[in-house]
């Protein structure tokens, strides 16, 4: 055992130094990135006209994926139907800025590649963790931290196969290496066995879905601070960083920032059930407004917020943005400060 | 146009998008049609200036920035201790920082969740939640039964829109639309020669599911909770607790409790016996297992029960925890003559996890004067190079209690309720320990040492366990739990349900029909644009066979 818990940390270890060149590429994807953005912007006008200048033919497939979908599967039907398929300029000449990012460089399959391969030893010190203690590994703050991490991460790998969301590696890596380090460095603990509050089927399924929901909440957050940066780029007509426009466009980032914050949300409902029923077996009381249940209930409510706020004029857009940042924010405030510094049943920190 | 539910707004918006199709101008004008509509309420007088309270409270912006304050109004509840959670650490906070405390409590702060500021908030929330919901679901029934709304005029500025020419008749186009449009669960209605169709009612529903769900908590909270109590007491090894208020050590009855709501039972504690590990590089000690074997009687009834952390058990409408654990010393003192005039066990506080725990002990009759002792016990006691002892190990392999006594006055007659753990030393003297120049007593199990001045003496008798266990009442949990899973469910419904609108048009052409395909998205609605797609391809092939016959 005390062998296992030691291959962990060295997987730790080795897994950071990989995210550390990981970050690096993709950090230097986004820089390279820049100088080709500058070309794309000047080029952009161009093209726009260009797709301007075609409108009138019946197909427009110079740009808009969907319109070379439809096109295709029109002929796709194959069964002789004449079908000519319109689509609006306007519609053709916003896909310009709000689809795929362009200008991704060759740092980026590298960076991309060597973050699957921390996280597979990521994976491994959490695996080799949870033998080595014989239960599950999300027991105390190092445990949390190491297995929320790897969530993360997960999340972010698992939705590039979904979506390209490759320009979030920089945030993501860092992010991760940045939480690995501290909790590694500050936050460990050898395995110990649990004291008897925590002796429940409700720590497997409670603490796993909280991790999962802070995994979702941290890219939902990258996803918010990414539209920021593009929104503020396109009001002020200023360089400021310019990888930002290779970003798709503010209001795609804010729709998908949206679509990952409610999968978070929903979990995190679904975390602050479950705490409430095993608060009730541990503590004789479901709700007793203890220093972890008000954070958690806190988060809660400004995600609610956050979704509401998407549904509220005048909230949309940067506004919820800054939400769900802040939301996220508190997230992480309840894992290290009402951890570590507040005092209240929840003393499972293992510091 | 049909009216508007408060999730309409974007929909309102959407609608407008006949007019405008950015999402930026949208916003921006959004802003200023709230602006407006705000401004223009006309005067009205007292009924008008209460509608428009209304409609400002149960607004969605409204909604919004009470969610955004309740967040904010729970904050300081985390940062001092309070009264409901924590009741001694309001006590410290207020030696510790005497101004600062008056302060806070003229403001509540201590009692933060039942404060006048915190209720005001969730009650105005929920009012405009109650406000909210009641339009929406008498509107979401009407719509539920009515049919999907008339097409409008021009599709060209709506999501997804597509034309596609076909060779068929208008008739036949529409009725293969239709029959696709069913097969893919639309509800779907024919005004001229077009079709209009919905589908998703049941994200409203989950939506309004949710909200109502919200009131549920609530409400249940409110009203069952009134009949809902809690009571704590230590139980002593071989001390046999009976269910009556005089009982109970402390007892916190809900708003509708009268006594007789409790149900005679008697609880007694057979034995506790704790597991310890110990990590031989750290030398922590870790706590694994504590277990309370107690004997219940029920009805004259008599049946063997465990209790144990996490695992609480069920008696008689009540629910009994296992909370808390230590020792209880039981102490003799002597008078001069060698007379007992006090031999009980006396419960100890643990202090540390090595179960170093404090204790008073009040001896009130049978001696000249009252005596007032304060102990220490540590069970694995070791003596510190200073002198001082400690407790090494949370098990009795090495029991020892110190004790510093006190007498005069203990203040137990005058009518004033004494906490039973704290001795007020203020008017007593010390007789040993401290500065009186007699050492504190010291006592191993079995051993006994005379107080000064001939008073009489001190035994250390035996060392039986105690256990502090909670006994709660609450009827707000099956609601509590129902609602809560209705939330997780209409979340999971209203989030993942897209509902949307599509509408086809077809007008005769000269060698076939023109047909034009739109969507609108209720909410958001990610999919719309694949979807309105997907529709004009499968339309499209079930069109070709028409053509072959
Ligand atoms: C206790 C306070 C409230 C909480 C915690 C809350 C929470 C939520 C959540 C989590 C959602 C998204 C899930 C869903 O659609 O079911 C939502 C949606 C919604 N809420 Fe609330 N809500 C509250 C009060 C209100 C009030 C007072 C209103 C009306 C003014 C309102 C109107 C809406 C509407 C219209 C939506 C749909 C938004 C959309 O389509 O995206 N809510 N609410």
């Amino acid at each position: 055992m005390e062998n296992l818990v030691a291959y962990s940390l060295v997987a730790v270890y080795s897994a950071m130094g990989v995210y550390t060149v990981a970050f690096i590429l993709f950090t230097l994807d986004l820089a390279k990135r820049s100088v080709a953005a500058t070309d794309a912007a000047s080029a952009a006008p161009a093209e726009a006209a260009a797709v301007a200048s075609s409108s009138s033919a019946t197909v427009t497939a110079a740009s808009g994926s969907s319109a070379t979908v439809t096109a295709a599967s029109g002929a796709g039907s194959a069964s002789g139907v004449a079908t000519t398929i319109e689509r609006p300029v306007t519609a053709a000449a916003s896909a310009l800025s709000t689809d795929g990012p362009v200008g991704a460089t060759r740092f980026q399959k590298a960076a991309v590649a060597l973050a699957a391969l921390g996280w597979l030893l990521h994976l491994a010190a959490v695996l080799t963790r949870g033998v080595a203690a014989e239960r599950v590994p999300w027991a105390n703050m190092f445990e949390f931290g190491l297995t929320a991490t790897a969530v993360g991460m997960g999340t972010f790998l698992g939705a590039l196969l979904w979506k390209d969301v490759r320009y979030l590696g920089a945030y993501i890596s860092g992010f991760t290496l940045l939480a690995l380090g501290i909790v590694t460095v500050n936050f460990y603990v050898d395995v110990v066995p649990l004291p008897p509050a925590l002796q429940s089927g409700w720590l497997v399924i409670h603490v796993l879905v909280a991790v999962l929901a802070t995994g979702f909440f941290a890219i939902g957050a990258g996803l918010s601070i990414m539209q920021l940066l593009r929104s503020r780029a396109a009001a002020s007509k200023a360089e400021g960083l310019r990888f930002v426009q290779t970003l798709p466009g503010a209001s795609a980032l804010e729709s998908l920032a949206y679509r990952v914050n409610v999968v978070g949300f929903v979990f995190w409902t679904f975390t602050l059930i479950a705490g409430a029923i095993w608060a009730e077996r541990a503590w004789g009381r479901y709700w007793g407004w203890d220093t972890k249940e008000v954070w958690t209930f806190i988060i809660w409510t400004l995600f609610a917020g956050y979704i509401h706020a998407r549904a509220t004029r005048g909230w949309r857009g940067d506004r919820s943005a800054w939400l769900a940042i802040i939301g996220f924010g508190a997230v992480i405030f309840n894992y290290t400060v009402v951890n570590l510094f507040f005092k209240g049943l929840h003393a499972y920190s293992g510091l | 146009m049909e009216p508007l539910r408060p999730s309409d707004h974007i929909d309102a918006d959407a609608l407008a998008a006949e007019r405008a199709a950015e999402r930026d101008d949208q916003e921006a004008s959004g802003d200023a049609r709230g602006a407006s509509a705000a401004i223009a309420q006309p005067a009205l007088g007292a009924v008008g200036w209460l509608r428009f309270a209304w409609r400002q409270l149960t607004s969605m912006r409204t909604a919004l920035v009470l969610l955004l304050l309740l967040a904010v109004a729970a904050i300081p509840g985390s940062l001092v201790p309070q009264r409901s959670a924590d009741p001694n650490g309001v006590v410290q906070y207020r030696e510790d920082n005497p101004e600062l405390f008056d302060i806070l409590d003229t403001l509540q702060v201590f009692d933060t969740y039942t404060s006048v500021w915190f209720s005001a908030i969730y009650l105005l929330l929920f009012v405009s939640l109650i406000g909210c919901i009641i339009p929406r679901t008498l509107h979401h029934a009407r719509a539920l039964r009515s049919a999907p709304p008339k097409t409008p005029a021009r599709l060209g500025r709506l999501v997804g829109y597509r034309t596609m020419d076909a060779p068929a008749t208008v008739e036949q186009a529409l009725d293969a639309a239709h029959a696709e449009l069913r097969r893919r669960r639309y509800r779907v209605a024919r005004y001229g020669d077009s079709l209009s169709a919905e589908r998703g009612y049941l994200r409203e529903t989950g939506n309004l599911v949710f909200h109502m769900a919200l009131v549920g908590v609530l409400a249940t909270i409110g009203f069952a909770g009134g009949f809902a109590y809690n009571g704590q007491k230590v139980l002593v090894q071989d001390q046999t607790f009976v269910n009556q208020l005089t009982s109970y050590d402390s007892f916190n009855p809900g708003r509708f409790f009268d006594d007789a709501r409790l149900d005679a039972y008697g609880i007694r504690l057979d034995e506790f016996s704790a597991e310890y590990g110990l990590d031989q590089t750290t030398g922590i000690v870790q706590p694994l297992d504590f277990t309370a074997a107690v004997t219940v009687t029920e009805n004259g009834e008599q049946r063997e029960r465990v209790i144990k952390v996490n695992e609480p058990i069920d008696l008689a409408g009540t629910r009994l925890y296992l909370l808390g654990n230590g020792f209880a010393p039981v102490v003799t003192v002597r008078d001069a003559a060698g007379e007992v005039v006090f031999s009980e066990p006396v419960a100890f506080l643990p202090q540390d996890a090595n179960l170093t725990s404090l204790g008073i002990i009040k001896v009130p009759d049978g001696l000249d004067e009252q005596l007032g002792m304060i102990g220490f016990f540590y069970p694995s006691a070791l003596p510190l190079e200073s002198g001082a002892l400690t407790s090494i190990y949370p098990e009795p392999d090495q029991p020892v209690l110190t004790l510093n006594a006190f007498t005069g006055d203990l203040g137990l007659d005058d009518g004033v309720p004494r906490n039973a753990y704290a001795l007020d030393t203020d008017d007593l003297e010390q007789i040993t320990g401290g500065d009186t120049g007699t050492d504190s007593l010291v006592l191993g199990l079995g051993q006994s040492a005379d107080l000064p001045n001939g008073i009489g003496s001190v035994e250390f008798t035996a060392l039986p366990r105690f256990v502090s266990v909670d006994i709660h009442h609450d009827p707000t949990q099956a609601g509590v739990l129902v609602s809560s899973l209705l939330i997780l469910g209409g979340l999971v419904v209203s989030l993942w349900v897209p509902r949307r609108r599509m509408w086809v048009t077809a007008t005769a052409t000269d060698d076939g029909v023109r047909l034009q395909y739109a969507g609108l998205a209720r909410g958001d609605d990610p999919g719309l644009e694949q979807a309105v797609a997907d529709l004009a391809d499968a339309h499209s092939q079930r069109l070709a066979p028409t053509l072959e016959s």
